[in-house]
């Protein structure tokens, strides 16, 4: 198994910690895994993305043009990464703020409208973990338990009492994604 | 099995330094290494180890530190990209004529001079034929995973003590601003002044004693028949090197009509790059230097009569097929590859590089 995933969106939605969670995930249940994100000046506000490999074997190129998934959460990135999804790929979307949504009919195509659910849940810091869940549940490439160590691991210890509502955000996802294409 | 973590390249190296038992860091932060300086300060390794951290001043105080305290007998490791690593050439050939070890690691991004924060591999001459002056050679090893970049401060310090000599760890921004998994090593224990006294007593200058003359540590020679003895005892030494210390990987070379020859983030590509090939029925094989001085040149040349082109990638104009072509010695028709000025290739056009040698054009 390796899947190939893009995740972007704007600074500031937790693109680049939802890669690290994932990444962390994997690693939790033995597998190989890569992080890439693009910095520089892109980092300085404006759009984020992160490049996250997890496969059963060593990993090539951590820098790809084409993905196995996208995890998309802005316009801009949707016009960027709509056309890089594999054919038979899956781009997984939130519909917030986006004005064109995707027209691929060789791929599979799904929403989560995370920003709203984790507005309703009265905590926004968790919409990437909303999002994740979806992810999980249409790609389940690592088990929930895996991902919850992965957490623990990747955010200080001070913050572990926060772990209980995360799973919550987690699940919310898994339930919520909605089927675009094909209908 | 050792500590598992998912690390940035930049961090796994620091982690790891403190990890080998290093005395002390000197650094001055720069894009796209600073996390390695950052990583250090965070971690407060005097509290660990007892180890020394210090920003220095400036690029040249800093290279300067580190010839000081490896002229001491203690273990000594700094880290800068490009053009900080310009700045300390001056500082580095001294501390190769003095033979004094320590371990330098090179985030390369692109230039020439500012250039730009993104990854390249356009210091290959630099770190490989001496980018100060004089006839000297650097150990380079070139890692290509943040597993690599953390194995090879060990291994850089075990070649440093075993030949005195400065040790260049060149990677880049790719490899250093990525996170993987890394299985980290234990702990070893920085080396006591009674070890230190008896393993260098030969050369380091930590004080005399009774029984011996005071060591010298200089890099100047005035009178030019000894400098030109002590420039044969180099050369000799780095003969050895290139004898002993050579490191490369080879994928898929087995059966290859074709090679690629990369190192560091262009194998890593490449080697997608040979993935793409064979599903397309190409028989394509990596070959990845891993130390890039002394380069695997008998190991290369190998493939004279059973390969039939070989394409060299590299985030450069050119600078890895000088020692391609030398290693075959013209007898293989070679090609460089690469983006550069801090672009990134993708596994794509490195095939279609490629596929347009075989094609001969």
């Amino acid at each position: 198994m390796t899947e190939e995933i893009i995740i972007a969106g704007f600074g500031g939605q937790g693109v680049l910690s939802m890669g690290k969670i994932l990444a962390y995930s994997g690693i939790m249940q033995d597998q190989e895994v890569s992080w890439m994100p693009s910095y520089g000046p892109e980092m300085r506000g404006g759009t984020a993305n992160v490049t996250v490999i997890v496969s059963d074997d060593r990993i090539s190129s951590p820098v790809l043009n084409f993905y196995d998934t996208a995890i998309i959460l802005n316009q801009q990135s949707m016009d960027k990464f709509e056309k890089t999804v594999k054919p038979g790929g899956l781009l997984l979307f939130d519909p917030n703020g986006i004005t064109h949504p995707p027209q691929r009919k060789d791929i599979k195509i799904f929403k989560i409208e995370a920003a709203r659910l984790s507005a309703e849940m009265g905590n926004t810091k968790i919409f990437n973990m909303v999002v994740l869940g979806a992810y999980l549940k249409l790609k389940p490439i690592v088990k929930l338990e895996n991902v919850i160590r992965g957490l623990k691991k990747s955010i200080p210890e001070r913050y572990h009492k926060l772990i209980p509502m995360n799973e919550e955000a987690l699940t919310m996802g898994m339930a919520n994604s909605v089927e675009i294409f094909p209908a | 099995m050792g500590e598992l973590k998912l690390m940035k390249g930049n961090e796994a190296i620091a982690e790891a330094a403190i990890r080998a038992g290093v005395d002390a860091y000197f650094g001055y932060p720069i894009t796209p290494q600073s996390e390695v300086i950052e990583y250090l300060m965070a971690e407060q390794p005097e509290n660990r180890t007892g180890m020394v951290v210090l920003q220095a001043e400036s690029e040249l105080a800093a290279i300067n530190m580190v010839y000081g305290a490896a002229a001491a007998g203690k273990k000594v490791f700094t880290s800068s990209s490009s053009p900080g690593i310009s700045l300390y050439q001056e500082g580095i050939s001294y501390i190769a004529g003095a033979e004094l070890p320590c371990v330098i690691a090179n985030v390369v991004r692109g230039g020439p001079g500012l250039g730009t924060i993104q990854p390249s591999q356009a210091d290959y001459f630099q770190s490989t034929k001496g980018g100060g002056h004089g006839d000297y050679r650097l150990y380079v090893l070139a890692p290509s995973s943040v597993q690599e970049m953390a194995d090879f401060i060990q291994l850089g310090f075990d070649i440093a003590y075993k030949y005195r000599n400065p040790v260049m760890i060149q990677s880049d921004g790719m490899i250093g601003q990525m996170m993987e998994k890394v299985e980290l090593a234990d702990q070893r224990p920085r080396w006591t002044d009674e070890e230190i006294k008896q393993m260098h007593d030969s050369w380091a200058a930590f004080g005399k004693g009774d029984h011996r003359e005071r060591n010298i540590i200089t890099s100047l020679d005035l009178d030019s028949s000894k400098q030109e003895k002590h420039n044969h005892h180099l050369q000799a030494k780095y003969r050895k090197m290139e004898e002993n210390e050579v490191l490369f990987e080879e994928i898929n070379c087995e059966d290859a009509d074709y090679l690629i020859v990369a190192y560091g983030s262009s194998a890593r590509i490449s080697m997608k790059s040979v993935d793409l090939a064979r599903a397309k029925g190409i028989k394509v094989g990596l070959f990845r230097p891993i130390t890039l001085y002394p380069f695997p040149m008998k190991q290369l040349n190998a493939y004279v009569g059973k390969v039939k082109a070989i394409l060299s990638v590299e985030m450069s104009a050119g600078q890895l097929i000088e020692d391609v072509k030398l290693a075959v010695e013209c007898n293989i028709p070679v090609k460089h590859f690469g983006r550069y000025g801090g672009m990134i290739h993708s596994p794509e056009e490195v095939l279609t590089a490629l596929e347009n040698l075989i094609k001969g054009e």
